[in-house]
């Protein structure tokens, strides 16, 4: 055994502990929290103030800056929950299947702003609230898998158990995102193309601006409440230790 | 570039759907630090009533 090595490598993983990530998480929040807030605002504000009317959509693309951001947090939550409940599976690590928990309720709230503000969006320029297309139908299988995703693990007592079953559902769940982002390119939609490519983008530049600021806005608020939502994921499963019951005032 | 403030409400005749998408991610976003700062303080009242419990001690 190169103990060596592994006493050197061991640092890495310092913050994989509960009883260390705790403050750490403490301490970034309000970060986060608070560029949320400041992003947020410069976004609105490009986007309500500074953007032009659009030329064919009037005033009801609007919804953009609301509804892109919030559809891209519900993929890329989906695939951080998926990849901490694989590392979760993988090296039976505590913290990365509390992460995992933490994300869910946060991924299917986002996945629920970006089907309701796209229903918003869709009745005025495609005259429908809804169509079971690919990109629709397809985003709502996502909340599905998030709400599956919860139920699965709140109704199993044991929660490592219950773990490394909603983590399996969460791996196989994963191939449901390259479903949704590739839709509007592998079938016939109503649903427009992407706004954003490696080409470059199709929108005019306040525009753009202010949805990826809307967009770094959700990034901050979203991290931020993951954080939050660890923390008291933290001192549920760790309170029977001491650190934990010192951190509740407990004795 | 608004006329007035009602101008802007209006968004040109799609303030509904407009403000009904903002307003809605406004309110989940006030809503879900809300609640899950209630859920940290119910599991904190929870582990003291139960640690008060344990040690035979009147929560002092």
């Amino acid at each position: 055994m190169p103990t060596s090595k592994l006493s050197r490598n061991i640092n890495w993983f310092k913050f994989a502990a509960p009883q260390r990530f705790y403050p750490l998480a403490g301490k970034l929040l309000p970060w986060f929290a608070v560029a949320g807030m400041l992003l947020a605002a410069y976004g609105l504000y490009l986007g309500l103030w500074v953007a032009p009317t659009d030329a064919t959509q009037g005033d009801a693309y609007r919804i953009i800056y609301v509804h892109v951001p919030t559809a891209w947090m519900s993929m890329v939550i989906y695939v951080a929950m998926a990849l901490w409940a694989g590392a979760g599976l993988v090296f039976n690590s505590r913290l990365s299947s509390m992460m995992a928990c933490a994300l869910a309720p946060t991924g299917a709230l986002m996945t629920f702003l970006a089907l309701w503000t796209g229903a918003l969006w869709g009745k005025p320029t495609w005259g429908t609230w809804w169509v079971w297309d690919a990109r629709l139908t397809s985003e709502l299988v996502l909340l599905f898998l998030y709400i599956g995703f919860m139920s699965l693990h709140a109704s199993i007592d044991d929660v490592r158990r219950a773990d490394r079953a909603a983590g399996l559902l969460a791996l196989i769940g994963v191939v449901n995102v390259p479903i949704i982002y590739f839709s509007v390119q592998w079938w016939n939609t109503l649903h427009q193309g992407a706004s954003i490519t490696i080409q470059g983008a199709s929108m005019a530049t306040p525009m753009l601006t202010g949805m990826l600021v809307m967009a770094l806005a959700f990034w901050a608020y979203c991290i931020a409440l993951a954080l939050m939502r660890v923390r008291v994921i933290i001192l549920d499963r760790e309170r029977h230790t001491a650190w934990a019951r010192a951190e509740m005032g407990v004795t | 570039m608004w006329n007035s403030f009602g101008d802007f409400l209006a968004m040109g005749g799609y303030g509904l759907y407009v403000w009904g998408s903002l307003g809605v991610c406004a309110l989940v976003c006030i809503f879900e630090p809300i609640s899950l700062n209630l859920k940290r303080r119910a599991l904190l009242a929870e582990v003291r009533e139960q640690g008060a419990a344990d040690t035979g001690q009147s929560g002092s």
